[in-house]
């Protein structure tokens, strides 16, 4: 392979936006060759989207900055070739599925291209007929992206870049809007893809795990701008550097180093498939017999049950149909299922966005189908996915007040309950700050903390850890956990399955409307059924455990559990 | 939930069949028909053609009835408050007075007046109808298509289907904002007072303005990566070819402009259709 020529080669290239004082990238020296797949991860803010701009041309031609070094694609430099001609090579499917779909259905977004490049209507039919057959969207040609699930919007993006014959295929996080299951069938398309028609593949993503489900040749490690590791998967989850910078391994690896296994390039460890699972048996075993017995948790009284409950938009469909379940003051309970099951109706339905059908919703006991939204909010605290679109004031303090104004309590008061807020959630120093200068994780705290003024005793999250790296996802989750150990009952609505194992001793499973489980986290992510009813994927602990042939693999699924607990109290 | 702004919903029929451009002429040239002309007897005769076209284009009566109630509240309101305004206008147009009764000081309504305003509501209920059927019946990418092959610029023309593209996103994220605001009690229901809910909305818009701004980039890169742009024009996945159907829509629509024209320079003498001279 090295005797080709790289389709994309940085020599000692640095880039600057002008709107940054500090360089983006920095002395980026890599070539790819024709044919390989490569994966690159690191932390948020290290550079992954910007190098993806680099390759992709909005890099210099949509976003200015200054470049030193070279960067040549198939070639040719940046100034000796338009966007347009770098499109013709690499084609790149955004992070945002919906927002990328331009067309007002499946086939005209595929064509989007071929129209822009003049191509007559008869050939661009057959080409976007082709093309979507490829990715098995054939037959959906006609539908709108509001008919489609994020996974067939994202296939209808792949198609839209493939129809111009690209030599390069460059996925943007592909994973972070797709639940487990179709995360899996996502990468599980672009292997193919990539066998069936010899593509060169990039993917940026941080949810390593999942991409090496199948084969890469290689990972790249971004940090800070620079690549600091080229090495295939097998060389690379062996040192401890992911770890140092706060990007989550494998967690069967995880589990490896837990178990004191030495790991080595040769016992094929990038992969859970080519793992050499006679040599680290012993230890796993070993390690088991050592770990202490699982104590439960008392629980609670229950402070929220929900009865019987039944909800549809339209007369068509029921949304919610009988759901029943419990939940014990002081919990932490995970609402999981596919997109589109429900989850997020349900949780409209708690908070009285949306009025039930038939059944009721106790509160301590109480019935609280009477109770206006703004009653309800003292109680029950809901926190959006995005907190762009909840933030509406522009200072910090403004904003967390705007519940307490609202109802019109004395100024006094209020600050000291917002002082109190911003406490707990580790921003009383930046009280004064605009909110325009925090991070996206900032914000989030932001409008938890605008929550927590008001003293709910329930808060009602939707996908908190949606889009964060480890380090973030930790930082997020650690906090959310504080908060649940001073008394607030959590419940998250969440398909990330690393959250619900690790913080979430109980979940509740919802699937076309209908509760299919209500249990422990662990025993429904080593139920092989359940998970694939829920769309969600088995931990691959569970997996490492049935593979290793360990006596007890949910037993041991929940000892790793406890270990990262208790190791995580202890740091 | 309304996720769509108006449903377009794909039928085979003649009028959906139809290209937009096609639609979209006959219907400047019906509205021009109709509003040069003051002859009862020809908008009657467009406003039987324009219900008859509905019919056959199995457009659905829930489709347009939230839009035909606003259309008939409007013209209740017209038809009274043109007489408040100009009670005598009729007389002034035919130059004839046949009065029939009297309500008070200048307000004595006359036949001339009855007929003046019969006509307009006449007017409106023929134009009305064959609007609803362009949006509805027209696949906006194809509309875009259409216009741009006229000579419209194709960016000018893409931005329309874009518009509708994002337009129930935007509707969504409205939604959603609006509930978290709520939530944290925020009254936007009519128990608040006027000058709050407006204030109230506003912390809506504030995120909504900022969350389309991020879209913008999303789409303006996804646009730009698949050459939009490269060339002074584009070609249409959406274009529907001009077929002998379209050429006989046309003409019917030319043979009623000629009719009603040929009413006004031959039998009329005029815009106006005066059956009170005796």
């Amino acid at each position: 392979m090295e005797s080709k020529k790289p389709i994309i080669s940085f020599k000692n290239f640095s880039f600057q936006y002008f709107t940054q004082k500090e360089p983006t990238l920095y002395d980026i020296d890599l070539d790819i060759y024709p044919g390989e797949k490569v994966l690159i991860v690191g932390p948020s803010g290290c550079g992954k989207s910007t190098l993806a701009h680099c390759i992709n041309g909005l890099i210099p031609y949509a976003y200015r900055g200054t470049i030193s070094g070279t960067l040549l694609v198939d070639g040719k430099s940046p100034g000796e070739s338009s966007l347009f001609e770098r499109s013709k090579k690499i084609g790149t499917v955004l992070q945002d599925s919906d927002g990328q779909f331009v067309g007002l259905t499946v086939g005209e977004d595929i064509a989007f291209s071929l129209e822009n490049d003049l191509v007559p209507q008869s050939e661009m039919k057959e080409t976007v007929k082709r093309v979507a057959d490829m990715v098995n969207m054939g037959g959906q040609l006609r539908s709108s992206p509001f008919e489609l699930s994020g996974g067939q919007k994202q296939r209808t993006a792949l198609a839209g870049v493939m129809v111009d014959d690209v030599e390069v295929l460059l996925f943007d996080e592909p994973l972070a809007n797709l639940d487990p299951l179709t995360g899996k069938t996502a990468i599980d398309m672009i292997d193919r893809i990539y066998r069936q028609y010899h593509k060169t593949v990039i993917i940026i993503e941080h949810r390593m795990e999942d991409v090496l489900y199948r084969h890469v040749d290689r990972v790249l490690v971004l940090s800070e701008g620079r690549i600091v590791s080229d090495c295939p998967p097998d060389e690379l989850v062996c040192s401890d550097l992911l770890r140092e910078l706060g990007i989550r391994e494998p967690l069967y690896v995880t589990a490896l180093k837990y178990a004191g296994v030495t790991l080595t390039p040769d016992l094929h460890p990038g992969y859970l498939d080519t793992l050499d699972i006679g040599r680290v048996r012993e230890a796993l075993l070993h390690w088991q017999a050592e770990q202490p017995p699982h104590v439960e948790k008392e629980p609670g009284d229950v402070l929220l049950s929900v009865r019987d409950l039944s909800f549809q938009y339209t007369p068509r469909r029921k949304n919610l149909e009988d759901i029943s379940f419990d939940v014990h003051r002081g919990e932490m309970v995970s609402i999981v299922g596919a997109n589109g099951a429900g989850k997020s109706t349900l949780a409209k339905v708690i908070c009285g966005f949306c009025k039930e059908d038939a059944g009721d919703i106790l509160f301590d006991g109480q019935s609280i189908r009477d109770w206006t939204i703004k009653e309800r909010s003292f109680k029950i605290g809901y926190v959006m996915q995005n907190p762009n679109q909840m933030i509406s004031k522009s200072m910090i303090f403004d904003e967390v007040a705007l519940g307490l104004r609202i109802r019109r309590l004395p100024e006094e008061e209020i600050r000291e309950r917002v002082w109190n807020a911003l406490k707990i959630c580790g921003l009383y120093p930046m009280r004064n700050w605009p909110v325009a200068a925090l991070s996206y994780g900032q914000k989030k705290r932001v409008t938890i903390a605008s929550m927590l003024v008001m003293d709910p005793q329930i808060l009602i999250l939707d996908e908190p850890t949606a889009g964060q790296d480890y380090r973030h996802y930790t930082d997020i989750m650690e906090f959310l956990r504080s908060l649940n150990r001073r008394g607030i009952t959590i419940l998250m609505i969440t398909h990330d399955m690393h959250l619900m194992l690790e913080y979430t001793p109980h979940a509740i499973v919802i699937t076309d409307g209908k509760k299919i489980g209500d249990g422990g986290a662990v025993e429904i992510l080593t139920d092989a059924d359940m998970a694939e009813r829920a769309n969600l994927k088995l931990t691959s602990l569970y997996e490492l455990a049935t593979k290793a042939r360990l006596p007890d693999p949910q037993g041991f699924v929940q000892q790793f559990i406890d270990h990262e607990e208790g190791s995580r109290n202890e740091g | 939930m309304k996720d769509k702004l108006f449903d377009y919903i794909e039928k085979d029929n003649f009028v959906f069949n139809l290209s937009g451009m096609t639609k979209l002429l006959c219907f400047l040239i019906l509205t021009f028909t109709v509003m040069f002309s003051y002859d009862a007897r020809v908008i009657a005769g467009v406003l039987i053609f324009s219900f008859w076209v509905l019919h056959v284009s199995e457009i659905r009566f829930s489709q347009i009835r939230v839009m035909l109630y606003y259309v008939l509240v409007f013209l209740a309101i017209n038809f009274v408050l043109t007489f408040v305004f100009s009670p005598q206008y009729g007389v002034e147009i035919y130059g004839t007075k046949h009065e029939l009764f009297t309500i008070s000081g200048r307000y004595v309504m006359t036949r001339e007046q009855l007929l003046y305003q019969g006509t307009k509501v006449l007017k409106y209920l023929s134009v009305i109808p064959l609007g609803m059927l362009f949006l509805l019946t027209t696949n906006p990418s194809e509309f875009a298509a259409s216009l741009s092959s006229i000579g419209v610029s194709y960016k000018a023309s893409f931005a329309v289907a874009l518009t509708l593209r994002y337009f129930p996103d935007m509707i969504r994220d409205y939604n959603d904002i609006a509930l978290s605001q709520q939530a944290r009690g925020l009254d936007l229901s009519k128990k608040e007072r006027l000058g709050t809910r407006l204030k109230n909305v506003m912390n809506i818009f504030v995120p909504l303005i900022f969350s389309s701004l991020d879209r913008v980039e999303t789409v303006s890169n996804a646009m730009d990566l698949r050459s939009f742009g490269k060339h002074k024009k584009r070609t249409w996945y959406a274009f529907k070819p001009l077929k002998k159907a379209d050429g006989a829509a046309f003409a019917v629509s030319i043979v009623i402009a000629l009719i009603s024209l040929g009413m006004t320079f031959f039998v009329n003498h005029g815009r106006f259709w005066n059956p009170f001279i005796s």
